[in-house]
């Protein structure tokens, strides 16, 4: 079954040279072409269903620039690549799961959405209520005073995935504390009384 | 009965008796003010007058706990006595540590006999945390807070210190218990006596109600109070 890719790019001609580069492949189908996410964003990313949303920072006003990926994270679990024609801050690209430039060669924007789909099923969606083995193995390190920058280089994740996360675990157990999820762990067998002291 | 019929049944006029049984956690209120049982046909404003305690002031306390979502008006607040709300917030303090607390300990404490060691340990040194953060929490506005608004009261402040900071430092006690709430109900080991595990909940329920009609005099009525007195000199 081919990715489905949603372009939203204000320049046409962009957009039509993006969706050339997917046609061909049989890889990808590019579902839908937005200029912009005025309106009903909602609706139109629930009904297009996209694997991935490549998208253009600069339709977002600079001030909001900075948190693209979680605003639309509510809307969809594609994975969100920036497609960048001006320059950009390197900090506000971190928060994608991937990016491309107007100068990419077709095969490098190939390689760069694949790796970014890659990217995005390594990150936690929320399915049971349960935790995951990954969600334990962080609590773990949470319980044992670890950094959120010291579980994302052990476990090679970006920190956003770490918090995502943290984030997920604390809304299935309900807890909220590093405190209170030692205590969590500790009940639960995750670790022993040594670990924490 | 609807909220807003309750307000308006709530007045000075009306019986101590009839004002308790419109909601049981008045009881509290008027025994940490100072207002003792036996009311017998005496009025609110009666019962307020034998303690020198404003009944308007005792009634917006009163609101603040029957009236879930009250939120007091301008002119409300400008009647209000500020030493009388300062009254209570003390007198809850010291029945929070002096009797909930306790309580609650005891209660654990029981609960988590039949646990292994290790877990016995586990939550316990969580409860004695929390304990004493709120410990710390309540001695920093019983050292700081109050006496500075007692100060503002009397006129004579030093300005090192303004009801602003207060809003800032007033740092969030709820979660850590919240956190207990959860624990407790979800992960308690099964070994545990449910009636032993239910009175817990129910001391932990109580508490976190209380204190958050207790946050919310401190936040919505003492700190705009003593704002505007420092506004005004």
């Amino acid at each position: 079954m081919s990715r489905r890719i949603l372009i939203v790019v204000p320049s046409v001609i962009a957009a039509k040279g993006l969706e050339q580069v997917f046609g061909d492949l049989g890889e990808f189908e590019v579902c839908g072409i937005l200029q912009d996410l005025s309106g009903s964003v909602e609706v139109q990313l629930r009904t297009l269903a996209p694997d991935v949303v490549i998208v253009d920072p600069s339709i977002f006003d600079f001030a909001s620039r900075g948190n693209i990926k979680s605003r639309l994270s509510e809307y969809t679990d594609a994975a969100i690549v920036a497609f960048v024609i001006q320059p950009a801050e390197e900090d506000q690209l971190k928060q994608f799961d991937g990016s491309i430039g107007l100068m990419d060669a077709p095969t490098a924007v190939i390689r760069k959405v694949r790796a970014a789909l890659e990217e995005r099923s390594e990150t936690p969606r929320a399915e049971g209520e349960e935790l995951s083995q990954r969600e334990k193995e962080i609590l773990i390190c949470v319980a044992k005073g670890m950094l959120n920058k010291e579980i994302a280089d052990l476990y090679n994740l970006s920190i956003y995935t770490v918090i995502t996360h943290r984030k997920n675990i604390t809304r299935k157990t309900g807890i909220k504390t590093v405190a209170g999820l030692t205590v969590y762990a500790l009940l639960n067998n995750l670790i022993d009384m040594n670990a924490v002291e | 009965m609807s909220n807003s019929a309750n307000h308006h049944l709530m007045s000075p006029a009306m019986k101590m008796a009839d004002l308790m049984d419109l909601d049981f956690s008045l009881l509290g209120v008027a025994t940490r003010m100072g207002l003792g049982f036996g009311f017998g046909e005496a009025t609110v404003a009666e019962e307020c007058g034998k303690r020198g305690i404003d009944p308007e002031t005792f009634l917006l306390i009163c609101r603040v706990y029957a009236l879930d979502g009250y939120r007091p008006t301008r002119e409300t607040l400008e009647n209000a006595n500020l030493h009388d709300i300062v009254k209570y917030l003390h007198q809850s303090h010291s029945y929070y540590m002096e009797v909930v607390v306790p309580e609650l300990a005891h209660a654990l404490e029981q609960t988590i006999e039949p646990c292994e060691e290790r877990q016995k340990k586990v939550i316990w040194k969580f409860f004695a945390d929390y304990k004493e953060e709120l410990a710390k929490h309540f001695a920093y506005e019983e050292g700081k807070v109050f006496p500075y608004v007692e100060a503002v009261l009397g006129a004579h402040t030093d300005r090192q210190f303004t009801i602003g900071e207060y809003e800032e430092n007033h740092s969030n006690v709820e979660e850590k218990l919240d956190d207990l709430k959860n624990l407790i109900m979800k992960y308690i080991p099964h070994q545990c006596g449910q009636q032993d595990v239910y009175r817990v909940l129910f001391y932990i329920y109580t508490l976190e109600e209380d204190l958050g009609k207790h946050t919310f005099i401190e936040d919505g009525i003492l700190v705009p109070m003593v704002g505007r007195m420092e506004g005004h000199e």
